[in-house]
């Protein structure tokens, strides 16, 4: 069988046919075009002594090798309330996997291992939660039932989680429009996990039960940058509560994309706001491309349920490949089964993501679904072939393909072959519907990977260990009072008082505003100076250098204070602030002794300017207008900062 | 049947349904001084408050609103739910052995109960098949249900029916008997099945789980599939609990009927074997014996059934400064049996005796178990014991309190004379007493020893 076509040029040619441009050039009339939608479920832990239902610490951490004891479970799929088996439970029951929990005893209990019912609620955990829907404007419910959401990946050892929700339909600003609210719940946290490999899959159960809130708004963003902004607020809205931890792994968001025509997709676990544009821009084109595939497959078969790969097993010792493919078989035991895909020629090599083609979605199910470790299968329209045509040939005459046909080989052990053959096949049939509803793994560089089967409402179960708790008005009330500002306002008041824009996310995700607020008011310092200070000098010395103590943002309110009542000028916190960060428990008058400041009068400072412009006239070189001003600053600067503002500078040399 | 339009509604909550004409899984929009708020009303459940509805909202969850706050509600639509695990028909498969599972109630299948809002037993081969199809691999299952009682319902009555029942299944000729059984008095069951069912040539096999199948992480399925397994398969013949080994989904333990105890109250692990070790492990494999001797299947079907049981027995766990007057209102009321959990050795303090002198002489059989659960009485040892001994009370040399219980209402049951009642209690019949204690019967770990934290580190609890 000769090969018609060059894999390369097929990718080339049809990620241009869908139309894919790079995020730097699309505009909203891209997205417009191929229908771009998204939602978001944004989590934030909750800063809480203890767990959410038992009493172990929370946020307290183990190192993954780092455990006390093991336990392991298998997870079977059950009915939910209405009745019905879940989609992702049945995949996950079909996958086999053995879960093993690593156990610390210092933050895990038998709660955790589901061998004891759980305690009552954290109230505390509870009260954060009402305060965040309240300033998220959502109704808050009567009563909190809590619910069994069910998670066959093992990620938490009930299988299911406990989650319960507490406020619905709410509505956050963004800068051009406003954005829904459907749901604001109060849940407990998964554990992380270890390892994934073959049939194993290992946890750690530290974070496992922390209280978390996850907010969820309707689709209503219509492009990447949106859906970020739409993050970043919630995020903030959070934080100024002050009632939710921040740090590494502390939030977390997945983000739901479709295209026209296209299905839901959760992006789960995006660990950071600033890769969302990229992940939701290549999704959305991910889709559109899976829109077209359906096309092709429909036009070359009119009755798709007719469509039926073949298969055969075939002997390892008659074929030869690159990088071991076919020799690792041979030393492992694997088995090597080839499949004719009919009418997948051109399809297997299909643009779907930057890099990424439509074999890959085969390979990740592989992979997930069952169970069989990389490099698990090779094919006719890969750009860089393992296998030489000449051994595609002998395969062919086993085969007997089309055509219009593609082939491909899967690689692995034996007992996993037939959920293999069914995993390919499921896919592919899938192809001729679209888009699979799916959760993926997000990657930095913006792609993304096959994860679950996108799991639906089908999951739900009333926890029977638990009783519904009443919420009486006078309570919700109460909680009410002690409310933040809102963040939009915030963000309006930043803008009159002519700070930049470029500080305002740090400011908002370090909840600084109360602190710049109490700074501009006690101390009666500029607005724009205190938030430009936050916004870059705090903002640079943290990615610069590491603090000996812990660093709280109120030392920057004594700094400014100390400045204030020593009659400093505020310029030289910005010289100080290098020595302050790294050794936070230093005195202030020690701090300016080490970066060299001495008491200086104003006077002495302007008599030396006469001296200066003389001085530059014997070595000036260039001609500027601004030449003799900028040199005379730049020489009196260190002297000028703590003793005079640089304004009076500037004026005293005649700016 | 109008009611259940408003299945567990009452007070303010069925005032406020009825006022707005909304039923129980009618899909409603529901406005409050909260705001709005949409979904399908649900049925709640008889404990809860009479100030709230329930409701699934669209997402899925469930939601509680106060009746206080509605203003206003509009039954947009209505949908049932119906909460039934598939049924399939239980697939023969010749060559497999056929097993009876026997059904009490209990959590090995189980579903949604509105009326509790806890979960209720599920029961069928073809229901079991539709959430354990591993089954039909294991053996050819038939069911029946001989009652339906939570484990802590079950009564004397009970072990009758179901020894009764146990009788006509190994006559009828099956390889061996499952009975699904709640956790909490398992143990108590399997105590009087093993004096009521004596020389059976079959596996009688009891099973129950400590999380309900409606969960994921259930150990239902893993504990019926050993427990068809060991019934099936297996080679001993006796009455026995199957249930978690480790906390892990790995093996499970067979424990004898008369040595078995539940020891924790939520553990999975939590069947252990007292003063002995178990009998085997059991994976879907098969069956490994830890204990040399056991008695082994036959192809006869002489089994003994002796359905008796006296209902006037009492346990009577004693604790510091017990009054007389506990033991006297029991013969007053006409008791005929006391089993005393005793302290240390066997052991009562002296304001009792003169009660027990009494009990005696009313011809009330009065036998001494401790409430160490480990070891043997031994009433020689201080005067105490012998005093108690001089006064009638008789040392049930290493019987589990509970397991003295079912036994001695099971004699008295037979016979109301305290000679033959003695005889009867201290001839073992499946090791409820055994002449020595093997030196790994006694094992209770403490965490926090090196040691001990290397073990658990190792090897999977």
């Amino acid at each position: 069988m000769a090969q018609h076509i060059d894999p390369t040029l097929n990718y080339e040619e049809t990620k241009r046919s869908i139309g894919y441009t790079d995020r730097s050039v699309s505009t909203q009339e891209t997205y417009d075009r191929i229908g771009f939608m998204s939602g978001l479920e944004v989590h934030q832990q909750l800063k809480t002594e203890q767990k959410l239902f038992c009493r172990c610490p929370a946020g307290v951490y183990q190192k993954p090798g780092d455990f006390d004891a093991e336990v392991i479970r298998h997870m079977r799929p059950t009915l939910s309330e209405l009745g019905e088996y879940d989609g992702t439970a049945l995949m996950e029951f079909k996958t086999r996997k053995e879960i093993v929990y690593r156990l610390k005893s210092k933050t895990t209990c038998t709660y955790e291992v589901d061998d004891t019912p759980p305690f009552p609620l954290n109230r505390e955990a509870l009260s954060h939660a009402i305060e965040i829907s309240l300033v998220s404007k959502l109704n808050i419910v009567g009563e909190v039932h809590i619910t069994r959401k069910q998670y066959l990946d093992g990620s938490i050892p009930t299988g299911f989680q406990r989650t319960a929700i507490i406020g619905v339909e709410g509505e956050i600003p963004l800068k051009n429009k406003n954005i829904r609210l459907i749901q604001l719940s109060l849940e407990e946290d998964s554990c992380r996990e270890v390892s994934d490999v073959g049939h194993t899959r290992i946890y750690r159960t530290d974070r496992l039960g922390m209280p978390l809130i996850e907010t969820v708004t309707y689709p209503d963003m219509t492009n990447p940058d949106e859906v970020k902004e739409a993050c970043n607020y919630i995020r903030f809205l959070g934080r100024s509560t002050g009632k939710v931890r921040t740090g590494i792994g502390a939030g977390r968001q997945d983000v739901n994309v479709s295209c026209k025509g296209g299905t839901r997709v959760e992006i789960k676990g995006v660990a950071h706001s600033r890769w969302i544009p990229d992940l939701t821009h290549i999704e959305c084109f991910r889709q559109w491309s899976l829109l077209s595939i359906r096309d092709i497959l429909n036009e070359r078969f009119t009755d798709s349920k007719a469509w039926k790969p073949t298969h055969t097993l075939l002997d390892v010792h008659a074929y030869n490949s690159k990088n071991g493919f076919v020799k690792d078989a041979k030393t492992n035991g694997l088995k090597l089964v080839a499949v004719n895909l009919p009418g997948f020629k051109g399809i297997l090599s299909h643009f779907t993501q930057p890099g990424k083609m439509f074999a890959n979605e085969l390979i990740e199910r592989l992979k997930v679904i069952a169970c069989i470790e990389l490099p698990n299968m090779t094919h006719t329209e890969e750009t860089d072939p393992l296998m030489a045509s000449a051994d595609w040939e002998k395969i062919a005459i086993l085969l007997k393909p089309g055509e219009n046909d593609a082939q491909l080989i899967i690689r692995g052990p034996e007992e996993d072959i037939k959920t293999a053959l069914e995993t390919i096949e499921e896919r592919c049939r899938m192809a001729f519907a679209g888009v699979p509803p799916e959760t993926r793994k997000s990657f930095a560089n913006g792609t993304t990977i096959f994860e679950r089967v996108l799991p639906g409402a089908d999951r739900m179960y009333p926890d029977t260990d638990s009783a519904p708790i009443p919420l009486e008005n006078e309570y919700i009330e109460k909680l009410g009072q002690n409310q933040p500002e809102e963040v939009v306002a915030r963000y309006r008041r930043l803008k009159d008082w002519n700070v930049p824009e470029d500080c305002f996310t740090f400011i908002f995700r370090k909840n600084l505003f109360p602190l710049i607020e109490r700074i501009v008011n006690e101390l009666e310092m500029s607005p724009a100076f205190v938030g430009k200070f936050f916004g870059h000098a705090v903002k640079w010395v943290e990615g610069q250098y590491k603090p000996t103590a812990e660093f709280d943002y109120k030392i920057i309110y004594a700094l400014l204070r100390f400045l204030k009542q020593n009659k400093l000028d505020p310029s030289i916190a910005r010289r100080m602030l290098p020595t302050v960060y790294q050794y936070p428990k230093m005195e202030f008058a020690s701090v300016l002794t080490s970066i060299g400041y001495k008491v200086v009068t104003k006077e002495q400072i302007v008599s030396k300017i006469p001296f200066l412009r003389k001085k530059l006239a014997e070595i000036r070189l260039s001609k500027g207008p601004d030449v003799e001003h900028n040199w005379i600053m730049g020489q009196l600067r260190r002297q000028a900062e703590g003793n005079m503002s640089m304004k009076d500078l500037h004026e005293a040399l005649g700016a | 049947m109008t009611d259940d339009i408003f299945q567990g509604y009452k007070g303010a909550g069925l005032e406020v349904l009825k006022k707005y004409n909304v039923r129980v899984w009618g899909q409603a929009v529901i406005t409050t001084t909260r705001g709005e708020f949409t979904g399908t009303v649900l049925p709640r459940s008889e404990n809860d408050d009479d100030k709230h509805i329930v409701m699934k909202i669209p997402t899925g969850y469930n939601i509680g609103l106060d009746v206080a706050t509605i203003t206003g509600m509009k039954e947009t639509g209505y949908k049932k739910a119906n909460y039934k695990i598939p049924e399939k028909e239980f697939p023969y498969t010749e060559g497999l052995p056929r097993v009876k599972l026997i059904g009490t109630g209990g959590t090995i299948a189980s579903r949604l109960d509105y009326r509790t809002g806890a979960v209720i037993p599920a029961f069928s081969p073809g229901e079991l098949y539709g959430a354990v199809p591993e089954l039909a691999s294991i053996c050819n299952l038939t069911t029946e249900k001989v009652f339906a009682v939570f484990s802590e319902n079950m009564a004397p009555d009970n072990y009758k029916k179901l020894a009764i029942a146990i009788g006509k299944e190994i006559e009828a000729g099956v390889d061996g008997i499952v009975i699904g059984h709640g956790t909490d008095t398992l143990h108590h069951t399997a105590a009087a099945l093993t004096f009521m069912v004596q020389n059976s040539p079959v596996p009688i096999v009891l099973v129950g789980s400590q999380r309900s199948s409606d969960r994921p992480s259930s150990d239902a399925a893993l504990n019926l599939m050993h427990a068809c397994t060991a019934a099936g398969h297996g080679d001993i013949a006796e009455v026995m609990i199957c249930m978690f080994g480790p906390t892990s989904d790995e093996y499970g333990f067979l424990h004898k009927g008369t040595r078995v105890r539940k020891m924790h109250s939520s553990y999975r692990s939590t069947f252990r074997t007292i003063g002995d070790t178990p009998l085997a492990t059991i994976t879907r494999k098969g069956l490994k014996p830890i204990k040399e001797t056991y008695n082994h299947r036959r192809k006869d079907r002489k089994v003994t059934i002796l359905p008796f049981f006296e209902e006037k027995v009492s346990i009577v766990y004693y604790y510091p400064n017990m009054q007389p007057d506990i033991i006297d209102s029991l013969v007053e009321n006409g008791y005929k049996g006391i089993i005393i959990a005793g302290t240390g050795l066997g052991h009562v303090n002296k304001l009792m005796y003169p009660a027990i002198e009494r009990a005696a002489k009313a011809g009330v059989a009065v036998y001494m178990t401790v409430q160490t659960l480990w070891g043997y009485v031994h009433m020689f040892v201080y005067d105490t014991g012998r005093d108690l001994m001089a006064k009638g009370v008789v040392p049930a040399e290493n019987m589990l309190p509970e397991v003295a219980y079912i036994k001695l209402g099971w004699a008295l049951g037979q016979t109301s004379d305290l000679e033959e009642v003695k005889r009867i209690m201290l001839t073992p019949i499946n090791d409820e007493i055994t002449s020595r204690e093997p030196y790994n019967g006694y094992l209770i770990y403490q965490g926090g020893v090196a040691e001990v934290e290397d073990f658990i580190r190792k090897v999977h609890k």
